[in-house]
């Protein structure tokens, strides 16, 4: 195809465009619909994925010892814990700080500084807070701990409690919904995506469906494949490229509306993750714009081509 | 320059044999109409020599070759060299009077400076040089018909095909597309014309081809239109 050609080829898909408006402007808003569920999709299911994390970063097992237990004592018994392959990391809160941390998140109420206040001393023990590589593997870890406390010696004194066992059922729960919420994100991001794109691609055959008595005098014109097939490939790249646009920007009231309301659930501001990732998700809904563009109109032509 | 030899033509699924046994040769710069009733066989020959339906037994050559060999681009380039008008116009809805016309030669791979010099030239031709920025539907009858051969003559075709293309037009300008026609045979163009209306082939004047179920009855060099009635 030389140059001549293919800049009458995109002039008259321009025309095409222009001209056949009201069958381009309900094929973009087809195209908006499927490009917005997509970014829909993408958007939750990244979110789904944060909140999860986030979810799961807020499991920990604390191991609460006894008051006045040595820190040399918890300090050894945390490099043991260390070891643990299960284990991410582990934190070692001194008595000192537990009761800095405890007036803290007690600073509201009187009552409980005031009986604090009369206790004299600090009544707590020193904590260890011990966060897993998998939330599936806290139990594990529990276990761990009990072997580690037994070999140990007058573990028993030492070991207030382990606080998993009071968070088992919680834990557990936890881990069959996230799994759930992500299996089950995967499904529709696939599921919608499919019928979206199916919609999308009827949508552009039917608008060529109704452009056959003008591809039927193309040819008896003697117009080769080129000149037929090319414009309504470039009307796919245009309703593409439209489309894309305008959900790129139909998504900035929508995200912020969004994060607004959304932020404290999830933990992650929608709109603030929608703008530092602006170019990337528009690049991916312009490619995924003009792809199905081309594809549904190459597809659609093909069967007026025949001879 | 067209030769039919021995065609017959069954359409699929369909006992009717629409051609049988065409013997007929048509010579450059001729002018024929072919006439009979519908169902005669008139639009099948023009879709033989389309090149859209293939024929059943025997052959139709143009300028010796056989038009049912021809590869894709093969009839595409021959489609080029030929132009047709029809009864129902067929152009092209959302191309103005001046795009429908430069489209045949924008395929045909002409220089733009070459449309821009033809275009004119056949609008003239065919008087619709007022309305190039025009759409289809905002033309008569007539003057989609003067369009339609605008855009089949722009080529400069050795061969240019009407099929019915008064059959939908009222008498003046039936008259009009067929002082065109006339006016491009004499140019040098060979033209085949079908049609039932009789007092355009007893103004013609010409060789007229009569066909009745499938069969040539009559071919006459100065024909006027008889037709058996029915």
């Amino acid at each position: 195809m030389n140059f001549i050609d293919l800049r009458r080829i995109i002039k008259s898909g321009f025309q095409n465009f222009v001209r056949n408006s009201f069958v381009s402007l309900s094929s973009i808003l087809i195209m908006v619909i499927t490009l917005a569920v997509a970014t829909m999709l993408l958007l939750s299911r990244t979110v789904l994925n944060i909140a999860i994390a986030d979810l799961e970063n807020k499991v920990d097992v604390t191991v609460f010892f006894d008051v006045g237990v040595d820190e040399e004592r918890i300090l050894g018994l945390k490099s043991e814990v260390d070891v643990i392959p299960e284990v991410a990391s582990s934190e070692y809160i001194s008595a000192t700080q537990a009761l800095v941390d405890f007036r803290e998140r007690h600073k509201d109420d009187e009552l409980t500084l005031q009986a604090l206040d009369e206790l004299g001393g600090n009544p707590l023990g020193a904590m260890l807070n011990i966060k897993a590589n998998n939330p599936e593997d806290y139990a594990q870890i529990a276990v761990a701990l009990g072997d580690v406390g037994a070999l140990s010696e007058s573990s028993i004194q030492t070991i207030d409690k382990i606080n998993y066992y009071q968070n088992e059922q919680v834990i557990e729960r936890l881990l069959a919904i996230t799994t759930g919420a992500r299996t089950l994100g995967t499904v529709l991001v696939i599921v919608l995506s499919i019928i979206s794109i199916l919609i999308t691609l009827n949508t552009i055959r039917l608008t060529i469906y109704s452009a056959r008595d003008e591809i039927s005098v193309m040819r008896l014109v003697g117009a080769g494949t080129k000149y037929v097939r090319g414009p309504f490939v470039v009307e796919g790249i245009l309703y593409g490229l439209v489309s894309s646009v305008i959900t790129i920007i139909l998504f900035f009231p929508v995200t912020l509306w969004l994060g607004e309301r959304l932020t404290l659930f999830f933990g992650v501001n929608l709109h603030e993750y929608y703008l530092s990732n602006f170019f990337q998700i528009f690049l991916i809904l312009l490619v995924v714009g003009i792809v199905l563009g081309i594809i549904s109109s190459t597809i659609a032509v093909r069967r007026y081509l025949k001879r | 320059m067209i030769e039919f030899e021995r065609v017959s033509k069954v359409y699929p699924y369909t006992d009717i044999e629409a051609l049988h046994g065409i013997d007929l040769t048509i010579k450059e710069g001729d002018f024929v109409s072919f006439v009979g009733h519908s169902g005669a066989g008139k639009s099948t020959l023009v879709k033989l020599l389309l090149g859209e339906e293939r024929p059943t037994e025997g052959s139709v050559l143009f300028q010796n070759e056989d038009i049912n060999s021809f590869s894709h681009r093969e009839i595409n380039n021959y489609r080029r060299n030929i132009g047709i008008v029809f009864q129902d116009f067929r152009l092209l809805s959302n191309k103005t009077v001046y795009e429908n016309v430069a489209f045949a030669m924008e395929v045909a791979g002409k220089t733009d400076e070459d449309i821009a010099d033809d275009v004119p030239y056949v609008l003239e031709l065919v008087n619709l040089q007022d309305k190039p920025n025009s759409f289809p539907h905002q033309l008569s009858g007539g003057e989609k018909q003067r369009l339609a051969i605008a855009r089949a003559i722009v080529n400069e075709p050795a061969l240019l095909i009407a099929d019915e293309p008064t059959g939908n037009l009222d008498p003046v300008s039936t008259f009009e597309i067929i002082d065109i026609l006339k006016k491009i045979n004499k140019l040098g163009t060979t033209v085949v014309l079908t049609t039932h209306n009789t007092g355009v082939i007893d103004a013609l004047k010409k060789r007229v081809v009569t066909l009745e179920k499938g069969k040539i009855v009559r071919d006459d060099e100065h024909g006027s239109y008889i037709i058996a009635k029915k």
